[in-house]
C-alpha cells in the first residue's frame, strides 16, 4: 500500500519559518531538496477577502484543523489530561508559511544572558538561586556565536528597529527604520521616560519603508491595516516564508514542496534516519520517502510527537528526571498587566501586529535579582494592534457582561481603552513537560501528545513584581481608571495567550540534558537535525521567532557541513 | 426590487387565503399556524414594507420558527436596542446566528470530538462531544422549559425585565439543569454569537447596513491607515465591508 519514492538528499517536515529557511540555505548551496507540508500552499492573492475578522481571526481559517490532531492538556501529574478540543491558548501553523504567515512579526534576540542563563545564575547570585526543581541548562552556545545569524534572519526579513543599549551587541544596525510612532505608542514613551526608563520601538517583520533584501526579495511597507495578527498580509509587507525564503528555494530548481504530505513517522536503523513515512490527508495514499539527511521543522509540538512516536531519541521522565525528548518545556508569562480607560478617544482601530514600544529594564539580568524569589524578568510594552470588534469588547470591572449597560461601555470604550502588558519569560520545570497521550489518538491512530504544563511560584512571584510597574505606567499616561492584574491563576487552556511554545526537544552541549547540540542535530541520530523552538532550553521574555530563524541558519550551515563530512558536527 | 418583494407578500396573502385559515385571534396549528401571528401585517405595514429592499439572505437554514422568536427575543436582551442604535433584532443577528449553526461551526467540523468524554477541570476546556446546534436546540428548550416553570409562559413572551431574570439564572447555572450541558455553556455561546453577528462583516447575515460598526466607530475593511494613525484626534470614517471589495 506504501508508495516507495526514489531517495533524496534531504526531506525537511514543515514548510514553516525554519522549514522555509533551510530549505532555501540548503538549494542556495545546490543541494536537493524535498519539503513535505501537511498543509495546502498560499500566496498572497489567497488574501483578497482577509480583512474578515470572523472568517480569519474568529474560526481561524489559517490554522490546523483540530479535528485532525490537537494535544490533550493537564496543569500536573495528579489530572487526567483531556483534550483542546477547541482553540484556545495558542494556535497551530498549518499551509506553506506556516504559522510565519500569520504572525504579527514581533522579532526579538534573546540576550545574551538567556544562552549562559545557569553559569551567569550561579556566578553571580550562587548555586542557590536555582530552586530544586528547576531544570536551568546553559544552550551549549552563546550570544556572540549567534550573533551573524541574527543578523542574516533580520536581513533577510527585513526587521524594522533600532538599537537597544542594553541588549546584546549587533553588528549591524536594523535593516528598516523603526515603524511609525503613534500618538498612543507616543504616550507611553513620554510616561516610561518620566519614570526613568528607555523605551524603544519593537523591531518589527511589518516592513517600516519598502525594502530589498539580499535575496534580490521586494516588497513593500506596512499599510497599519490593523487585519494581521491571525491574518496573512495581502501586501507582503509582513515578513511570510511564502514571499521570503519558500520564492528564493524555489528559484534555484532545487526545492520540491509536496503540500498535503502529513509526516507520521520517521524511519530509522536506531543510529540514523533512513527516510520518512507520509500520508496524503486528502486521497489517503502513503509513502515513504528515503533520504540521507532528515529535517524536522514541524513546530515545537510535532518535533516533539515525531520523535516519541518514532522511538528516536531517549524519551524524558519526570519521576527520574532522565531522557530528553518532552523535556523542558516552556510557555510564556503574561501576566501582571494593566489596563486603562481614557477619556479621549484614539485611532486604535488602526495599527499593526508589531507595532509597538517596550521597556528593557525589566528584561533578563538588567535588574538586581538577589532579594526576589524569581530569576529573569519581562517585557514591559504596549502594542496597537487595531482593536477589531468582535474580540474587543473591554470594559472597566464590575461591568455587566451581557445587555444594555454591556452595550453601552463597550461602545463607550471601544477606541479608548490601552494596555500596558507583560511578556515574562518562562523558566524549566520538571514536572513541565511533553509525552504521549495513553488515551487519546489522531486521525491516523497516532497517539497524541500530552502536555503537562502549570505556571510555577517563580512564575506568580514574576507578576506580582511586573505588576506594581505596569500600574504607575498607565497612571502616568493619564487612565481614568486603571486596573492591575496581580495574580496569575493556573494555566487555562481556553483563553488564547500568545502561541510562545518552546522546549521540548532542546539544544546543550552534553547529550545526558539535551537532544539536540547547537547544530540542532541529533545526538542519537547524526542525520537528524530538529528545528524550531523546541531547541530552546528555556524561554526568555521574548517572542520566539528571531531566535529560532537565527538558529535556523546555523542549522542550515551545520546540515552543509554535515553532508560533506558526516558523522557528529560537535 | 419593490416589485418582488410585492410579490412575495402577495403570493403569502393568497397562499393564506388559499389554505382557508382565519387570520386573527383563531388558534391555528401546523407550521404555518405558527408562521401566521409572527408575519401576520396589517395592509398599512404591508405597503411600507414594500418599498424595502428584500434580503432574501432572511430565511431560516436551521432554526424552526419558534427556536427563531426565541433566539431573537434573548440575543435583544444580550445587546438591546437603544439610544446608541440597533439592538441584536434590528442587527440580524438572529439570521446570523441561524446560518452560522447551519454550517460546519454548527457542527464544530473543525473541533476535535473523539472521545471519550470526561469531566473536566476548569483549565481543561470545553469536553462536551455535543455540538453546538444540539446546545443551542437544548438551551432554546430550556429557556421556554425555565420561562414557564416561572411565569407559565415561553420566553419570548415575557416582559423584558423577566427575560433579563431568565437569562441571569442560565448565566449563573444554578438553579436550572439542562440534560447533558449546563445553562453557562449554551449562555456562553448564545453571548459570543450575539457579539459575532452584530460585528462580523456584513456578509454573514448580521451588523445590518454596517450599523454595529457604525456605533462604535470601526471603519470595517480599508486597505490602510497610513495617515489617519497619525493623527491626534479622533477620525471618523465610513466603514467599509467585504461586498465593497467585490466592485458593482
Ligand atoms: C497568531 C500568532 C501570532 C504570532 N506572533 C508572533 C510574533 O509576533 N513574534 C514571534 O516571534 N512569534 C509569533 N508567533 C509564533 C510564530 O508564528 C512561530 O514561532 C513560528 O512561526 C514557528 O515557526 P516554525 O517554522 O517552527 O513552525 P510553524 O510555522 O508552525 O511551521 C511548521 C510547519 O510544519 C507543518 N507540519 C507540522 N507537522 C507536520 C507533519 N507531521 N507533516 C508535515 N508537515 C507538518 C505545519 O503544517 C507547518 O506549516 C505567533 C504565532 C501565532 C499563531
Ligand atoms: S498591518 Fe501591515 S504587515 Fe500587517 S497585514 Fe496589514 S499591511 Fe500587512
Amino acid at each position: 500500500m506504501t508508495k516507495k519514492l526514489p531517495k533524496v538528499p534531504v526531506v525537511i517536515v514543515g514548510m514553516g519559518w525554519a522549514g522555509g529557511i533551510i530549505a532555501s540555505e540548503l538549494t542556495k548551496a545546490g543541494i536537493k531538496v524535498v519539503g513535505l507540508e501537511r498543509g495546502k500552499a498560499r500566496k498572497t492573492s489567497d488574501y483578497y477577502m482577509v480583512h474578515d475578522e470572523l472568517r480569519y481571526a474568529q474560526r481561524y481559517e489559517m490554522m490546523k484543523d483540530l479535528s485532525k490532531e490537537t494535544l490533550t492538556f493537564r496543569n500536573t501529574e495528579n489530572m487526567r489530561a483531556l483534550p483542546m478540543r477547541t482553540y484556545g491558548t495558542f494556535l497551530d501553523g498549518i499551509g506553506t508559511g506556516g504559522a510565519g504567515s500569520h504572525w504579527n512579526g514581533q522579532t526579538y534576540r534573546f540576550l545574551p544572558y538567556d544562552f549562559e542563563i545557569a553559569t551567569k545564575t550561579k556566578e553571580k547570585y550562587g548555586k542557590n538561586k536555582i530552586p530544586d526543581g528547576m531544570d536551568l541548562q546553559d544552550w551549549g552556545i552563546t550570544y556572540d556565536d549567534l550573533e551573524p545569524y541574527y543578523d542574516t534572519f533580520e536581513k533577510m526579513a527585513g526587521i524594522s528597529g533600532e538599537e537597544v543599549s542594553l541588549y546584546g551587541k549587533r553588528s549591524n544596525p536594523y535593516p528598516t527604520k523603526p515603524m511609525l510612532k503613534t500618538p498612543v505608542l507616543e504616550m507611553f514613551e513620554k510616561a516610561t521616560k518620566k519614570l526613568g526608563y528607555s523605551p524603544y520601538m519593537t523591531p518589527s517583520a511589518n516592513l517600516s519603508e519598502n525594502y530589498t533584501n539580499p535575496d534580490g526579495i521586494a516588497r513593500g511597507a506596512c499599510q497599519y491595516c490593523a487585519f494581521c495578527e491571525r491574518f496573512g498580509c495581502e501586501y507582503g509587507a509582513k515578513a511570510d516564508p511564502v514571499v521570503t525564503v519558500l520564492p528564493v528555494a524555489e528559484k534555484t530548481g532545487k526545492l520540491e514542496v509536496r503540500t498535503y504530505s502529513n509526516v507520521t513517522k520517521i524511519l530509522h536503523d536506531g543510529n540514523k534516519a533512513t527516510g520518512v513515512h507520509y500520508v496524503n490527508p486528502v486521497t489517503r495514499e502513503e509513502f515513504e520517502q528515503p533520504a540521507d539527511v532528515v529535517v524536522l521543522s514541524s513546530y515545537v509540538f510535532n518535533n516533539t510527537k515525531l520523535l516519541l512516536v518514532s522511538n528516536l531519541g531517549k524519551p524524558y521522565d519526570s519521576k527520574t528526571g532522565q531522557g530528553v525528548i518532552g523535556k523542558n518545556y516552556c510557555y510564556q508569562i503574561t501576566g501582571g498587566s494593566t489596563l486603562g480607560f481614557f477619556k479621549d478617544k484614539f485611532n486604535i482601530y488602526a495599527g499593526a501586529g508589531a507595532l509597538g514600544m517596550e521597556i528593557p529594564e525589566f528584561t533578563g539580568d538588567n535588574f538586581d535579582h538577589s532579594d526576589l524569589d524569581f530569576i529573569h524578568g519581562a517585557g514591559i510594552r504596549m502594542f496597537q494592534y487595531g482593536n477589531r470588534p468582535i474580540a474587543n469588547n473591554v470594559v472597566p470591572e464590575g461591568t455587566k457582561a451581557w445587555g444594555k449597560e454591556f452595550k453601552q461601555t463597550s461602545i463607550k470604550y471601544a477606541n479608548s481603552w490601552l494596555k500596558v502588558a507583560v511578556q515574562g519569560a518562562s523558566m524549566p520545570w520538571r514536572t513541565n513537560y511533553l509525552d504521549l497521550d495513553p488515551n487519546y489518538t489522531d486521525e491516523y491512530g497516532v497517539p497524541l501528545l500530552r502536555m503537562t504544563y502549570d505556571y510555577t511560584n517563580q512564575d506568580r512571584k514574576l507578576t506580582e513584581f511586573m505588576a506594581k510597574k505596569t500600574g504607575p505606567i498607565m497612571k502616568e499616561m493619564g487612565a481614568e481608571i486603571t486596573e492591575t492584574q496581580n495574580n496569575l491563576e493556573p494555566l487555562d487552556i481556553s483563553p488564547y495567550i500568545n502561541t510562545h511554545n518552546t522546549g521540548g526537544v532542546i539544544m546543550g552541549d552534553d547529550p545526558n540534558t539535551s537532544a539536540v547540540n547547537k547544530y540542532l542535530q541529533m545526538w542519537d541520530a547524526e542525520n537528524v537535525f530538529v528545528a524550531g523552538a523546541s531547541a530552546f532550553p528555556h524561554n526568555s521574555s521574548f517572542n520566539p521567532t528571531g531566535t529560532l530563524g537565527a538558529l535556523s541558519y546555523l542549522s542550515a550551515e551545520g546540515i552543509i557541513k554535515y553532508m560533506k563530512n558526516g558523522g557528529s558536527l560537535v | 426590487m419593490s416589485d418582488k418583494n410585492e410579490s412575495v407578500d402577495h403570493s403569502r396573502r393568497k397562499f393564506i387565503k388559499n389554505s382557508g385559515i382565519a387570520v386573527g385571534g383563531v388558534v391555528v396549528g401546523g407550521a404555518l399556524g405558527s408562521l401566521i401571528p409572527h408575519k401576520q401585517k396589517t395592509e398599512q405595514q404591508q405597503a411600507s414594507t414594500a418599498k424595502k429592499q428584500v434580503n432574501y439572505n432572511d430565511a431560516l437554514m436551521f432554526f424552526t420558527l419558534d427556536q427563531f422568536k426565541t433566539t431573537e427575543a434573548a440575543t435583544e436582551r444580550i445587546f438591546p436596542k437603544d439610544e446608541l442604535g440597533p439592538g441584536a433584532k434590528e442587527l440580524g443577528v438572529p439570521y446570523y446566528i441561524d446560518h452560522q449553526l447551519a454550517g460546519p461551526w454548527g457542527l464544530n467540523a473543525k473541533d476535535y470530538m473523539r472521545g471519550p468524554a470526561y469531566t473536566a477541570e476548569a483549565t481543561q476546556g470545553n469536553q462536551l462531544l455535543m455540538d453546538r446546534r444540539e446546545i443551542f436546540t437544548l438551551g432554546l428548550k430550556g429557556l421556554d422549559d425555565y420561562s414557564n416553570k416561572k411565569y407559565d409562559k415561553n420566553f419570548a413572551q415575557l416582559s423584558d425585565d423577566q427575560q433579563d431574570d431568565v437569562l441571569e439564572v442560565f448565566d449563573a447555572a444554578k438553579e436550572f439543569k439542562l440534560t447533558g450541558a449546563t445553562t453557562k455553556q449554551f449562555f456562553q455561546l448564545l453571548r459570543s454569537m450575539t457579539i459575532e453577528g452584530a460585528y462580523a462583516d456584513p456578509l454573514y447575515g448580521g451588523n445590518k447596513n454596517k450599523a454595529g460598526w457604525k456605533m462604535r466607530d470601526f471603519p470595517g475593511s480599508q486597505t490602510g491607515y497610513t495617515e489617519t494613525i497619525m493623527k491626534k484626534e479622533f477620525v471618523k470614517i465610513e466603514p467599509k465591508s467585504l461586498r465593497e471589495h467585490m466592485g458593482g
